[in-house]
């Protein structure tokens, strides 16, 4: 499922139509969009250096993690970028987002150590990243560097928008990836997002703009509630590595299409299976306690013979109110008062049958007659 | 004997086996505590662990909370003498008690102080040698209060936390927070308390017991070590939780309904 996703990123944009857009969004219970981020990457980077994708240059944004991080993580999947086929760039907004640097070394109370000088070819460094326009503009600058003018298009991943919403205005934002999407020279884009940042509308403002929604969630919701220290620790367990991963596809017509898999993570990446039964799931976290919580076939049939005292049978018979006063079969016999109710299954009739006994035989029984007609007022 | 007690965080951390070179390098560490339960003691254990006589780590101290003294007193009943590694150059300590952002009359902006407390890290860490540049730890105590000395604005506090974090990268530090969760827990949206469980490597909860209040046991510690690191050791991701008990000059770690 998430092939089918790079698939359409790989694809890219048709002719007269705006480009696909991935949103990926999670939330602190399963915090992997960081991890499918970057499997969408290393997936997209692979069709790009292999020639098969319609985009002939990446652009990564990356606002969460340094440029070495992603030239490593790169690497680790087989694709060597600091080469002269410059194909990935890397717009630099982790170093110095807000030009604090700068400042510093106006103030005369910075000493610049530059590590980062191997990666200076394919990262460039951005300084304001309060102004949407400037980064809009160097995003597209970047990419026309990459893959020059007319025709050619190229993809933009941004690591993440939380860090531009909290620096710039949400229709700044809206307006930013609306415009990318809308590029005549933008093949694709896609970005992730934790959702329990912001409020639901920004979320679904960012949705809006997506033709595709990857979102991640807990495979056991952890429930608010008065749970005890090992449940609750057990579901942090189970959460920690596993996750349900949601994706919704919006078609050119309309139609949507929704696809649902359980993500594992691991040392490699992400690993998507298909989601394993309810019920099995379910199980598994019933207390373990040395009675027996199941009911047994029997049990469970004598259950459905039960006759409930006033549910309409079925059988055309009219229904009689049993008022505990004589028993349904037999008029004639006068019940003993009893002092407490019982309740019973009749299991040698072999149907269920609930015994009810009146506390009392001087009580009316309950009917629809007003209690205070019998007043003379 | 410490060693014994200690070891089920020291094993959650990864700091069971060997600290030299410093496990946490380019780790960020983010404790949560509440009321009924603090959660300095994690801090003073990490100073401790930092500033053994078996590392060549360097640690930052920045204090919002405390001043010297009292570290300097809750240390030396760990077994650890600040003033002297202070004068060995091991320990910086900076006093942010008196640190006053009055938001932009003149004086100095909350921005402004932050970007200055920024520089002079990062003076701090160049001019180390080389050996002691790649082993560093960074402490702040705490971020609500830095909060507040940044006159309630999160957001500079969470750039100055970023530019933290580049150091993280750029140097190898480690950077280990202190916060409260019960202050943002009434929020809709802890959105300031969830940044930081976003950017942690290692989150450490320290919580009271679900069943309340109890003699032999303070509370229990949740450590969620996440590992993100691309082909680094897989045994990094795990979750760890037990039981812990603040005495004197030692904090007991035991799992649970081991003690009597």
């Amino acid at each position: 499922m998430a092939e089918s996703i790079c698939r359409v990123l790989r694809d890219g944009a048709l002719e007269g139509e705006h480009a696909p857009a991935l949103t990926i969004k999670d939330s602190i219970a399963s915090p992997f969009g960081f991890h499918v981020f970057s499997h969408v990457l290393s997936q997209l980077s692979s069709f790009l250096f292999a020639g098969k994708s319609q985009s002939r240059g990446l652009v990564i944004v990356s606002f969460s993690r340094s440029p070495s991080f992603y030239l490593e993580l790169l690497k680790s999947k087989g694709i060597e970028v600091v080469s002269s086929d410059k194909r990935i760039q890397i717009l630099d907004c982790y170093s110095d987002p807000l030009g604090w640097k700068d400042r510093l070394i106006e103030a005369g109370s910075f000493t610049a150590l530059s590590h980062e000088s191997s990666v200076s070819s394919t990262a460039i460094v951005f300084k304001n990243v309060k102004y949407m326009d400037k980064l809009y503009n160097s995003i597209i600058e970047l990419g026309r560097g990459l893959v020059g003018g007319g025709k050619n298009r190229f993809s933009v991943a941004i690591d993440s928008v939380d860090e531009m919403l909290r620096h710039a205005s949400m229709s700044s934002v809206a307006s930013l990836l609306s415009n990318l999407r809308s590029h005549d020279q933008v093949s694709s884009v896609f970005w992730s997002l934790h959702s329990d940042l912001h409020e639901d509308r920004v979320t679904s403002v960012l949705e809006y703009l997506s033709s595709m929604v990857a979102s991640l969630e807990p495979l056991h919701e952890p429930a608010n509630g008065q749970r005890g220290d090992l449940e609750k620790f057990s579901l942090i367990e189970h959460n920690a590595k596993k996750g349900k991963f949601h994706a919704r596809f919006k078609r050119r017509n309309g139609r949507v299409r929704l696809m649902s898999e359980e993500v594992r993570i691991e040392q490699s990446g992400i690993n998507l299976t298909s989601l394993s039964s309810e019920g099995a799931v379910n199980q598994g976290l019933a207390p373990k306690v040395q009675f027996n919580l199941q009911l047994s076939e029997k049990e469970l049939i004598d259950r459905a013979n039960v006759v409930l005292p006033f549910e309409h049978q079925g059988n055309g018979k009219p229904i009689q109110i049993y008022d505990g006063r004589r028993s349904l079969v037999d008029s004639k016999q006068e019940r003993p008062v009893a002092v407490t109710e019982k309740v019973q299954t009749n299991e040698d009739s072999g149907r269920g049958e609930i015994i009810y006994f009146r506390d009392s035989d001087d009580e009316m029984p309950d009917s629809d007659e007003d209690p205070d007609d019998d007043l003379d007022i | 004997m410490e060693q014994r007690y200690s070891n089920l965080l020291d094993e959650a951390l990864g700091l069971d086996q060997t600290i030299e070179p410093w496990p946490l390098r380019g780790r960020i560490v983010a404790i949560e505590d509440q009321v009924e339960t603090s959660g300095s003691f994690v801090l003073h254990h990490l100073l401790k662990r930092a500033l053994s006589p078996n590392s060549s780590n360097v640690s930052i101290f920045i204090a919002f909370s405390q001043p010297f003294s009292h570290y300097d007193r809750v240390l030396r009943k760990l077994g650890c003498n600040l003033v002297t590694q202070r004068d060995n150059k091991r320990f910086f300590f900076f006093d942010m008690l008196k640190l006053q952002c009055p938001g932009g009359d003149g004086g100095i902006t909350p921005e402004g102080g932050l970007i200055a407390l920024y520089g002079k890290i990062h003076e701090t860490i160049s001019v180390l040698p080389e050996i002691s540049r790649k082993n560093v730890t960074i402490i702040i105590d705490d971020l609500s209060l830095m909060e507040v000395a940044a006159n309630g604005s999160s957001d500079y506090v969470l750039d100055f936390l970023h530019y933290c974090r580049t150091l993280t990268s750029e140097f190898g530090c480690s950077l280990v927070t202190l916060n409260h969760e019960d202050i943002y827990a009434s929020a809709d949206r802890p959105t300031f308390l969830l940044q930081m469980e976003y950017l942690a490597d290692i989150l450490i909860k320290a919580e009271p017991l679900a069943t309340g209040l109890a003699t032999d046991v303070h509370g229990q510690l949740t450590v969620m070590n996440k590992g993100i690191n691309y082909g680094q050791d897989s045994s990094r991701n795990k979750i760890s939780n037990f039981h812990f008990k603040v005495k004197e000059n030692i904090v007991e770690c035991f799992y649970p309904g081991s003690r009597g």
